[in-house]
């Protein structure tokens, strides 16, 4: 177990099971406790074990997207909470849940832990509810989209000289070509750059294949420490730092060509101490991939989202957790060493965690 | 907002006190497979519930699973029109968009068969002779008039048979 960085040592915890539903464009048939369960059942069984095993249950989900007070309290019907249990939710992706779960184990108030996250894109207008995330005072009312909010660091990222048009085309044709060998992405095509530009803007810089798509989903894993992480796992995958950082909610007063709180979270999880082989960033507009990549510091030679990525599939509140648990399954069977995930939350990369995680 | 003058008006603009930024957001509803049985029930007249298969608790309506064990709840149980009110209150207050005339009693009719109460109006019984323990039937609506929405019920109304023993139902208040 090699020690964290910034003089921080961690009781380890694995990544102990992953799943994650299939990723479509609409459910119109399952109700969310419905989509959760089979998801639930799953991060189980896989490795042999039932709601009894874990002593902490965590999610992140928002009721933006359902429409309804409360969606968190419901979910729970999934789980089935009887004897009571000790359970918490954040209004944030489930990489956040997963992080306060691992704050818990850290602590030793628990051994083994549930995360989980779902969430609808479909059932309402994402531009008007992203919009709703913004500083509710000067920007809000004024009512700018995510994608025009993302166009303009895509401009901004343009005009600094750090990247092209081209390049976003071959980030979203490399995710697709990518997603190919993942069953449970959404967007899974082998299409050339050439045929991707061809696209209408949807707002410039941006065209189609630089947006995510919009996803239902949902994700689930299962933390463990001690014995159990032993126990549960042939091959244990360590996280052995993680960390998360927010910026300014004023987007006027950031640099939106640099994630400097991406660079600090990854300084903080020990990111630097050595190499990594690959790499599950949660950049859902192409060209995110890029300023993560640098605030990562990570060269080509690190395999950039074999899953495809938020390019192939970006179920809202599940895409980060995703993240971590896609490259823990990298490690689980032998495809990487050292692998760093990242989540990111809030418009144009505001807020930015990043877990760096290890074979046995 | 509306004592401020407005650009244009001739007057000088003072600083803004106040700002409003009205919100709508619409959202499409999906209730899922097992909410779509219950209400596809009501529209043909009957109360539809599901049994979870380990604790044998039956959920009228149920949202696909057992909340006790986390797991799916799959067999359809077709529940009588006929309960228990478990507990009600006497609404006296108007409030806007209301239907009925006040008072009336809003009850929670733990359906025969069923282990969650229900929520429903009681009718055709004098306020003040309401009563916990009293035994009720469902009045649904003409057959023509039914849709997969609970006004398809009524209300409930004393189906004449002896009050029920307290022990019955009190686990369920």
């Amino acid at each position: 177990m090699s020690p964290a960085a910034a003089g921080r040592t961690v009781r380890p915890v694995s990544i102990a099971s992953f799943a994650q539903a299939q990723n479509v464009r609409r459910d119109d048939v399952h109700n969310e406790v419905e989509g959760l369960l089979p998801v639930i059942e799953e991060v189980f069984s896989t490795i042999g074990i039932t709601k009894d095993d874990v002593d902490f249950i965590c999610s992140g989900s928002t009721d933006y997207l359902i429409g309804g007070p409360f969606s968190f309290v419901m979910a729970l019907d999934a789980v089935g909470v009887w004897p009571p249990r000790a359970e918490s939710h954040v209004e944030m992706d489930g990489a956040w849940a997963l992080y306060e779960a691992w704050v818990l184990l850290q602590e030793g108030k628990a051994d083994a832990a549930l995360v989980y996250s779902f969430g609808r894109s479909s059932l309402g207008d994402l531009g008007e509810i992203l919009t709703l995330q913004l500083d509710p005072y000067y920007l809000a009312p004024l009512g700018p989209d995510i994608v025009s909010l993302s166009a303009l660091q895509a401009r901004a990222l343009i005009d600094a000289g750090k990247a092209s048009e081209a390049d976003f085309a071959a980030i979203a044709s490399r995710s697709r070509r990518d997603a190919l060998g993942n069953p449970k992405a959404q967007v899974r095509q082998d299409v050339a750059v050439e045929v991707l530009l061809a696209d209408d803007y949807v707002v410039s810089p941006l065209r189609r294949h630089a947006l995510p798509p919009i996803t239902d989903g949902a994700a689930a894993i299962v933390l463990a420490a001690g014995d159990k992480a032993t126990r549960w796992s042939e091959r244990p995958v360590w996280i052995t730092g993680i960390d998360h950082r927010s910026e300014t909610h004023s987007l006027g007063a950031r640099d939106l060509t640099t994630s400097p709180s991406t660079a600090s979270a990854a300084a903080m999880a020990g990111l630097g101490a050595g190499p990594v082989d690959l790499a599950e960033i949660h950049a859902p507009f192409a060209h995110q991939e890029i300023i993560l990549k640098e605030a990562l510091g990570l060269d080509d030679a690190v395999a950039v989202n074999p899953s495809g990525g938020a390019l192939a599939a970006n179920p809202l509140m599940s895409a980060g957790l995703i993240r971590i648990g896609e490259a823990a399954n990298r490690i689980a069977s032998g495809g990487a060493d050292r692998a760093v995930a990242h989540a990111t939350s809030g418009p144009c990369l505001q807020q930015n965690l990043v877990c760096v995680l290890e074979g046995a | 907002m509306t004592d401020q003058p407005s650009a244009g008006s001739g007057e000088p603009i003072g600083p803004v006190t106040m700002l409003a930024t009205p919100i709508r957001l619409d959202f499409d509803f999906t209730p899922g497979v097992a909410q779509s049985r219950f209400l596809r029930g009501l529209e043909r007249g009957t109360f539809l519930g599901q049994r979870c298969p380990t604790c044998h608790k039956v959920y009228v309506p149920s949202r696909g699973t057992c909340p006790t064990d986390g797991v799916a709840t799959t067999e359809d149980v077709e529940l009588a029109g006929t309960g228990t009110v478990t507990t009600y209150c006497v609404v006296n207050v108007p409030f806007a968009g209301q239907s009925i005339e006040i008072p009336y009693i809003a009850a929670q009719v733990l359906l025969d068969g069923a282990n969650l109460s229900f929520m429903g109006l009681i009718q055709e019984i004098p306020a003040d002779e309401v009563r916990m323990g009293m035994r009720v039937e469902a009045v649904w609506v003409a057959p023509d008039e039914l849709t997969p929405s609970l006004a398809s019920v009524r209300y409930f109304r004393p189906n004449g048979e002896p009050d029920a023993d307290y022990d019955t139902y009190k686990e369920y208040l």
